[in-house]
C-alpha cells in the first residue's frame, strides 16, 4: 500500500557517519549519570517522572480521604486540601505525563524506531534532563518552604494565585512559576531534538509514511508542545512579575482583604487565554503519544496491521492542528465575550470527528485479528474504554450551553481524569509492559501484571464513572467539604466514601507495579530480542538492551511499513521492517 | 472469555448505573429546561456510541481471541467504511451541536424587559444590589470601597442613591420575572452558582459579566461559589429566595438604600431630588 519501490531505497546513497570511538562514554559517570545516550536519558526521565508521580499519588490519597470522610482527619485543613489538589494536578499533567511520554518514551523509542543511532543533539538532550530534574527539585522544595506550596489550583488563575487569601502566597507560587519556567526550558531542548531527529535522522527507506504511529504521536505532540509551551512561559513570567515587582499584567484595581491594592489596569482573563492556549494543546500533548502507543500495542498483540494507517496519521495531524483553535472552551463561563462560544463550540465538536476515526480504527484492528490477551493488550483495551468514555463526556463540556451547568463541577473532574488521567496512564502502563523487555532484557511478571491491570482498570473506572453524576447533581469541584448543602442528599456522601475506598485500593495496586518493575529487573524471565514478534525496528536491534549507537556496525535499511502482520503467504505472522523482500538480499540493497 | 465478559459488564453496568442512579440534576427552577433537554439528547447519542463501541470490542475479544492456528486477516484499509464512519460521526456531532448553539443563542440574548440585579462577590461573602425607583443601577468603582461603602458605589452618581444594597444577606426575587444578573467582584474570581437555575458565570474584578434567567418556581435556593477563590471557597454561601410578587414587595420595602446606608448628606440630597421630581 504505502510502500515505495525497493529500487528507490537502493538508489539512495548511505548518508551515515561511521562509528567513531570518540562518541562513546569513557567513564561510569558519563555512561550512567551524565549520559548522552538517549536510552539512558529516557530511563532517567522515566524514573524521575514516576517518582514525582508517586508524590502525586499520595496527594490523591490525602484528598480522597478528605472528600470521602470530611472532618475525620484533623491533619487536613482547607488550605492543605487546596495545596494537595494544586500539586496533584500540576505534577500529573506536566511533571509526570508530559515528561514521561516525551522525555521517557520519546527518548527511548524515537531513535530506535526511526533507525537512528541517537538523538541528533545528544549533549542538549542530556541538558534537557538535568534542567527537568532541577524543575522537579524546585517543585518539591515548595513542600518545605514557609507557607507551603501554592493552593491556587493547577490553573493558577490570578488574581487569587498571588493574593493573600490563597495558601502558598509567599513562596509557593513564586517557586511554582520558577519551576514551570525551568520545565519549559528543559522541554524545549528535548523537544527540538525529537523533532529534528524524526525529520533528519531516519534511516534509509524509513519514509514518513512508514513510521510507526508511536513516532507520529510523539512527533506531533512535540511540535505542538513547542508551539504551546511558550504561551505558558510568558504567562508564568508575567505572573511572576505581578507577584514580585508589582506589575499589573493580570491585575485590575482590586481589594485584598478589605485593603485597596496598588494594582490596576490588568486583565485576569488575559492569563486564562494564555494558560489555555497552552492548556488545551497540552491535553493532546498527553493524548497523541498515547494514541500512537495504543495503535502499536493493538496491532502487535492482535497480530494484525493497524487498520487505516494513512487515516490514522492524518487524524493525528488534524487533531494537532485543530487543538490550537479550541482553547476557549475551557472559558465558556469565564466572563469572556459570550459570542465566542459559538466559534469554540463548533471547533471543539469538529475535533470529535478525527478522534472518533482513531477509535473506530483501533476497534476495527481487533476485528478478524488474532488477539493475544497479553498485559499490554489488556491495557490497550482499557485505554479504549476509558478514552471513549472520557471523550464522549467531552462532547457535553464542549457544547457551550451544556457546559454552563456542568462547568466547575465534579463532572469536569470526572471527565478530565477519565480522558487525560486514566486513559493516558493505561497507555503508559501498556507501553511499559510492552517495551520493558527491550529496555531491560527481561519480561515483567505476567501474574502481577494481570493483578495490577484489573485492579487499576476496574478500580479507576469505579472512581471516576460515578463521579460524573455528582457533578450532574451540582456538586462543585475544589471544595474540601461540601458540608450542609440543601440539594446534596446523604447518599452522595456515601458515594464519595465509596470512591475514596476505591482510590486507596487502586493506589496500593501501583505499589505492586513498582515491585514488579524492580523484581523483574533481576528475576524476570529472559526476554530475548523480540518476545512479542513485533515488526517495528526497535525490536530488530543486534543486542537487547540495545548498546550505545543502537545498531552495531551498520544502520538497518527499511523496506516496508511497521505493520506487516499476518501477511498472506509469509513464513511467520510478522515481517520485520528491515527484512528485504523476497528476491532482494540485504546486500543487494546496498549496490 | 473472562476479558470479553468483563468488558461487556463495564458497558452494561455503566448503562444500568445511569438508569438507576439516585444522583441526578436538581429539580429545575428557571427557564433553562432547554439546557436539560440538550443534556438528555447528548446522553442518548453518546450513551449509544459508548455501548456500541465497548460491546463491539467485547465481541471481537470473544470471537477473535488467539487460538492455535488462527491467522489474522490482512486488510490495510477500507476507504469506503472509513468514509461512512466519518460521515456518520459528523451527523451525530451536528445533532448535538445544532440544538446546543440554538439554546446558546437564547442564553446570550437578554430579553428587553429583564430587571437588572447586581451580585457582588468578595472573599468570602455575597452582596447584592437592586435598582431603586429609577430602575437604574448607579456606577461603581473598586477605588471607592471602604467600610461604609463596601460595594464601592460612586457617591456622586444620582442613579446610585436609591439603589438597594444587601450586604452579606439573602437575595429575594419575584417569580416569573426575567432577571439580568450583573456580576462583579472586588477582589478575586468568583462564580455565582445556583444549581437549580442551571446558569452560571464567573465574576471578574475590573469587569462586569452577566447572564439572564427567569425564576419559574418559588423556594429557597442555595448559592455557591463555583470558581476557586481561596481558602474559604467552600464556605462562600448565600441564599436566593424566589417568592410571589406580593411577598417580594413586602421584603423590598424593608430594605435600605445606598443613601440611607451611607449617611445624612446623601440622604437629604436624595430626598431633595425625589421631591424635585
Amino acid at each position: 500500500m504505502v510502500d515505495i519501490p525497493f529500487d528507490t531505497v537502493a538508489g539512495i546513497p548511505p548518508a551515515e557517519v561511521g562509528e567513531v570511538e570518540l562518541y562513546h562514554p569513557k567513564s561510569w559517570w558519563t555512561r550512567y549519570v551524565f549520559s548522552q545516550d538517549a536510552k539512558v536519558i529516557a530511563i532517567q526521565y522515566s524514573i524521575t517522572a514516576l517518582s514525582i508521580g508517586m508524590v502525586a499519588l499520595v496527594l490523591s490519597w490525602l484528598m480522597r480521604l478528605q472528600l470521602g470522610f470530611p472532618g475525620t482527619f484533623s491533619f487536613i485543613d482547607p488550605n492543605q486540601y487546596l495545596q494537595f489538589i494544586t500539586m496533584h494536578g500540576m505534577i500529573m499533567v506536566i511533571y509526570l505525563l508530559t515528561a514521561l511520554f516525551l522525555g521517557g518514551f520519546g527518548n527511548y523509542l524515537i531513535p530506535l524506531m526511526v533507525g537512528a543511532r541517537d538523538m541528533v543533539f545528544p549533549y542538549v538532550n542530556m541538558l534537557s534532563y538535568w534542567v527537568y530534574l532541577l524543575a522537579v527539585v524546585v517543585l518539591v522544595s515548595t513542600f518545605f518552604v514557609p507557607g507551603g506550596p501554592t493552593g491556587a489550583g493547577w490553573t493558577l488563575y490570578p488574581p487569587q494565585a498571588i493574593l493573600s487569601g490563597t495558601p502558598g502566597q509567599d513562596w509557593g507560587i513564586v517557586l511554582m512559576l520558577a519551576s514551570l519556567i525551568l520545565f519549559i526550558i528543559g522541554f524545549t531542548m528535548g523537544g527540538l531534538n525529537y523533532v529534528v531527529t524524526v525529520l533528519q535522522a531516519r534511516t534509509r527507506g524509513m519514509t514518513l509514511m512508514r513510521l510507526p504511529l508511536t513516532v507520529w504521536g510523539i512527533f506531533t505532540a512535540t511540535v505542538m508542545a513547542l508551539l504551546a509551551f511558550p504561551a505558558l512561559f510568558v504567562a508564568s513570567v508575567m505572573l511572576l512579575l505581578d507577584r514580585l515587582l508589582g506589575t499589573s499584567f493580570f491585575m485590575p484595581t482590586l481589594v485584598e482583604m478589605g485593603q485597596l491594592t496598588k494594582y490596576g489596569g490588568g486583565s485576569p482573563i488575559l492569563f486564562q487565554h494564555l494558560f489555555w492556549f497552552f492548556g488545551h494543546p497540552e491535553v493532546y500533548i498527553v493524548a497523541l503519544p498515547a494514541f500512537g502507543i495504543i495503535s502499536d500495542l493493538i496491532s502487535v498483540h492482535a497480530r494484525k496491521n493497524i487498520f487505516g494507517y494513512r487515516m490514522m496519521v492524518w487524524a493525528i495531524v488534524a487533531i494537532g492542528a485543530l487543538s490550537f483553535v479550541v482553547w476557549a472552551h475551557h472559558m465558556y463561563v469565564s466572563g469572556m465575550n459570550p459570542y465566542f462560544g459559538f466559534f469554540f463550540a463548533t471547533t471543539t465538536l469538529i475535533i470529535a470527528i478525527p478522534t472518533a476515526i482513531k477509535v473506530y480504527n483501533w476497534v476495527l484492528t481487533l476485528w478478524r485479528g488474532d488477539i493475544h490477551l497479553t498485559v499490554p493488550m489488556l491495557f490497550a483495551l482499557a485505554f479504549i474504554v476509558t478514552f471513549v468514555n472520557g471523550g464522549l463526556t467531552g462532547l457535553f463540556l464542549g457544547n457551550v450551553v451544556v457546559d454552563v451547568p456542568l462547568s466547575d463541577t465534579m463532572f469536569v473532574v470526572a471527565h478530565f481524569h477519565m480522558v487525560m488521567g486514566i486513559a493516558p496512564i493505561m497507555a503508559v502502563f501498556g507501553g511499559i509492559y510492552h517495551w520493558y523487555p527491550k529496555v531491560t532484557g527481561r519480561m515483567l511478571d505476567e501474574a502481577l501484571g494481570r493483578f495490577h491491570f484489573w485492579v487499576s482498570f476496574l478500580g479507576a473506572y469505579a472512581i471516576f464513572f460515578p463521579m460524573h453524576y455528582l457533578g450532574l447533581l451540582g456538586m462543585p469541584r475544589r471544595y474540601h467539604d461540601i458540608g450542609e448543602t440543601a440539594f446534596v442528599p446523604a447518599s452522595a456522601h456515601d458515594l464519595n466514601a465509596f470512591m475514596s475506598v476505591a482510590a486507596l485500593i487502586v493506589g496500593f495496586a501501583q505499589l505492586v507495579f513498582l515491585f514488579n518493575l524492580i523484581w523483574s529487573l533481576f528475576k524476570g524471565k529472559e526476554a530475548g530480542d523480540n518476545p512479542w514478534g513485533a515488526a517495528s525496528l526497535e525490536w530488530q536491534t543486534p543486542e537487547t538492551p540495545p548498546g550505545h549507537g543502537n545498531w552495531g556496525k551498520e544502520l538497518p535499511i527499511v523496506y516496508r511499513w511497521a505493520y506487516d502482520y499476518s501477511v498472506p503467504g509469509a513464513s511467520r505472522d510478522f515481517v520485520p521492517q528491515n527484512e528485504p523482500p523476497a528476491g532482494l538480499s540485504a546486500q543487494g540493497a546496498h549496490a | 472469555m473472562a476479558v470479553a465478559l468483563l468488558l461487556l459488564l463495564v458497558a452494561v453496568a455503566s448503562v444500568l448505573f445511569h438508569v438507576f442512579s439516585p444522583w441526578w440534576w436538581t429539580p429545575i427552577a428557571s427557564n433553562w429546561s432547554y439546557i436539560d433537554h440538550t443534556i438528555t439528547l447528548t446522553f442518548w447519542i453518546t450513551g449509544a456510541v459508548f455501548f456500541a463501541i465497548v460491546a463491539f470490542m467485547a465481541y471481537c475479544v470473544f470471537r477473535f481471541r488467539h487460538t492455535q492456528g488462527r491467522q489474522a486477516a490482512y486488510e490495510p484499509e477500507n476507504k469506503r467504511l472509513e468514509w461512512w464512519l466519518s460521515v456518520g460521526t459528523g451527523i451525530g456531532v451536528a445533532a448535538m451541536l445544532a440544538p446546543g448553539l440554538v439554546v446558546w443563542h437564547q442564553f446570550v440574548t437578554v430579553p428587553a424587559d429583564a430587571t437588572e440585579v447586581e451580585v457582588v462577590g468578595q472573599q468570602w461573602l455575597w452582596s447584592y444590589r437592586l435598582p431603586g425607583k429609577d430602575g437604574r443601577l448607579g456606577t461603581s468603582n473598586a477605588r471607592n470601597i471602604s467600610s461604609e461603602n463596601p460595594l464601592g458605589l460612586n457617591r456622586d452618581d444620582p442613579a446610585g442613591q436609591d439603589d438597594i444594597v444587601i450586604e452579606n444577606d439573602d437575595l429575594h426575587l419575584p417569580v416569573g420575572k426575567p432577571v439580568k444578573v450583573l456580576l462583579r467582584s472586588i477582589d478575586v474570581l468568583h462564580d455565582f452558582y445556583v444549581p437549580e437555575f442551571r446558569a452560571k458565570m464567573d465574576m471578574i474584578p475590573g469587569s462586569v459579566t452577566y447572564y439572564w434567567f427567569t425564576p419559574t418556581r418559588t423556594g429557597t435556593f442555595e448559592v455557591l461559589c463555583a470558581e476557586l477563590c481561596g481558602a474559604a471557597h467552600a464556605q462562600m454561601r448565600s441564599k436566593v429566595i424566589v417568592e410571589e410578587e406580593k411577598e417580594y414587595h413586602a421584603w423590598l420595602e424593608k430594605q435600605r438604600t445606598f443613601a440611607e446606608l451611607s449617611g445624612q448628606r446623601n440622604t437629604t440630597k436624595a430626598a431633595y431630588k425625589a421631591e424635585g421630581e
